[in-house]
């Protein structure tokens, strides 16, 4: 087994060559060049998070003007739908207003018509009683000669009438 | 010449100075240019250019760069899982841990030996496994008493422990705190020398059978070969579960240092 056989003469030049090389590779390669790779590492994740934190925050922006939009949007549609329930409104009541004024107009009429027709005829009613009693007085005087007073004849022609 | 004909599958472990450079000393130490230090500059340069081609710093990464900043996420996050906040720090030690025994395990897989090159894996020698594992072991103790003092022993009496038991718990606590460092080291220089151990006698066994005649190479050279690309596949899963582990759990023992229990 060399490793052991050549311990004695090659020790030294193994220990001094490894210290040489090895203190080279920390050194140079692992103080040197190391951290540069990893500062690059870094920079790179470090413009990756600040980006996709720039894309989340222009994404929220996004979606705040949307709300805001929204928001108003529907703040409008409201007012259009007030303003067009109000107008509705409004027409309903004055329609309305204006069918109970005519309401009103020919109720008017109506009872006027019926008070003109009712007291027609009642002149109507009372004219056939005095034509009635007239002629009972001529029938009574022509047949048997008999002259009524007129008051008779009007209260006969009266009960006739009732009873009639 | 029987000797020679055989095939040592220790052989390739073995460290052989080159160009003359035997001789280089500091205070005394040799410290010869060897094969496994020529293997361990491989895998610098190799990792340099990996972890280079991914420094285009692009917001948007390529190929190159996704890989690499793969691998930096990687070890950050499980610094991130075990240790916390706190682990951001050690990502530059860990990630080079990880990433130098990572190539080094699967450059040492590289089947070079076909155009004569021998590819040595330095991590299947306990010498080298042993100082990252001193290194990651040294830094948990720094890091230890420098954030918590004298209180960082207090690591060895977990939270709930029977007062009468706690003449044993630390000693137990203590062993296998002390061990920690040996666990290291063996796990990754056992588990890439027996691999590469494995398929030097498999590919022993398919040059030899294979020499004498086709009966025994069919008989034994072929399903040694169909068996050698299943463990060559396994070996590069080894080889990235065995960097995966050393710095899992040097990860482990760092959130012990930082966080206590």
């Amino acid at each position: 087994m060399p490793q052991i056989a050549q311990l004695a003469e090659t020790y030294s030049s193994q220990i001094f060559w490894l210290l040489i090389f090895f203190g080279f590779t920390f050194f140079v390669i692992g103080r040197g060049m190391v951290p540069k790779v990893m500062a690059t590492v870094e920079a790179r994740d470090a413009q990756i998070s600040s980006d996709l934190a720039a894309a989340q925050a222009a994404r929220d922006e996004a979606d705040r003007q949307e709300e805001a939009w929204r928001l108003r949007e529907n703040a409008n549609r409201a007012d259009a739908q007030a303003v067009l329930a109000k107008a509705k409104a409004d027409a309903a009541a004055k329609t309305e207003q204006r069918l109970a004024k005519a309401q009103v107009k020919i109720d008017a009429r109506l009872t006027e018509a019926e008070t003109r027709i009712a007291a027609s005829r009642e002149t109507a009613m009372s004219e056939v009683e005095t034509v009635a009693a007239e002629a009972a007085q001529d029938i009574v005087q022509r047949l048997a000669g008999v002259k009524v007073a007129k008051p008779a004849a009007a209260k006969a022609v009266k009960e006739s009438m009732v009873n009639g | 010449m029987a000797t020679e004909a055989k095939v040592n599958p220790m052989y390739q472990f073995t460290i052989e100075p080159l160009a003359g450079t035997n001789g280089w000393e500091i205070a005394g130490y040799n410290i010869a240019f060897t094969n496994s230090a020529l293997w361990m500059l491989i895998t610098t340069v190799v990792l340099t250019l990996f972890v280079a081609g991914g420094l285009r710093r692009q917001l948007v990464p390529g190929r190159w760069q996704m890989m690499v900043e793969t691998f930096t996420g990687f070890i950050d996050g499980m610094l991130e899982a075990n240790v916390g906040k706190a682990g951001r720090a050690y990502v530059p030690y860990v990630f080079s841990l990880f990433m130098f025994i990572l190539f080094a395990n699967l450059l040492g897989l590289l089947p070079l030996g076909l155009v004569g090159v021998h590819p040595f894996t330095f991590t299947s020698h306990f010498t080298v496994t042993g100082v990252l594992a001193v290194l990651s072991f040294s830094i948990v103790l720094i890091v230890g008493f420098r954030r918590h003092g004298l209180h960082f022993f207090s690591l060895f009496v977990p939270q709930g422990t029977p007062i009468w038991l706690i003449w044993l718990i630390p000693v137990i606590e203590l062993i296998s705190f002390m061990i920690r460092p040996f666990s290291l080291a063996l796990r990754l220089f056992v588990a890439m020398m027996a691999g590469h151990v494995l398929l030097e006698v498999l590919s022993s066994f398919v040059i030899d059978s294979g020499n004498s005649g086709l009966l025994w190479g069919g008989i034994v050279g072929l399903p040694s070969f169909l068996l050698m690309i299943g463990i060559g596949a396994l070996e590069l899963l080894v080889s990235g579960i065995q960097a995966y582990v050393f710095a899992l759990l040097t990860s482990l023992y760092i959130n012990d240092a930082e966080n206590l229990h």
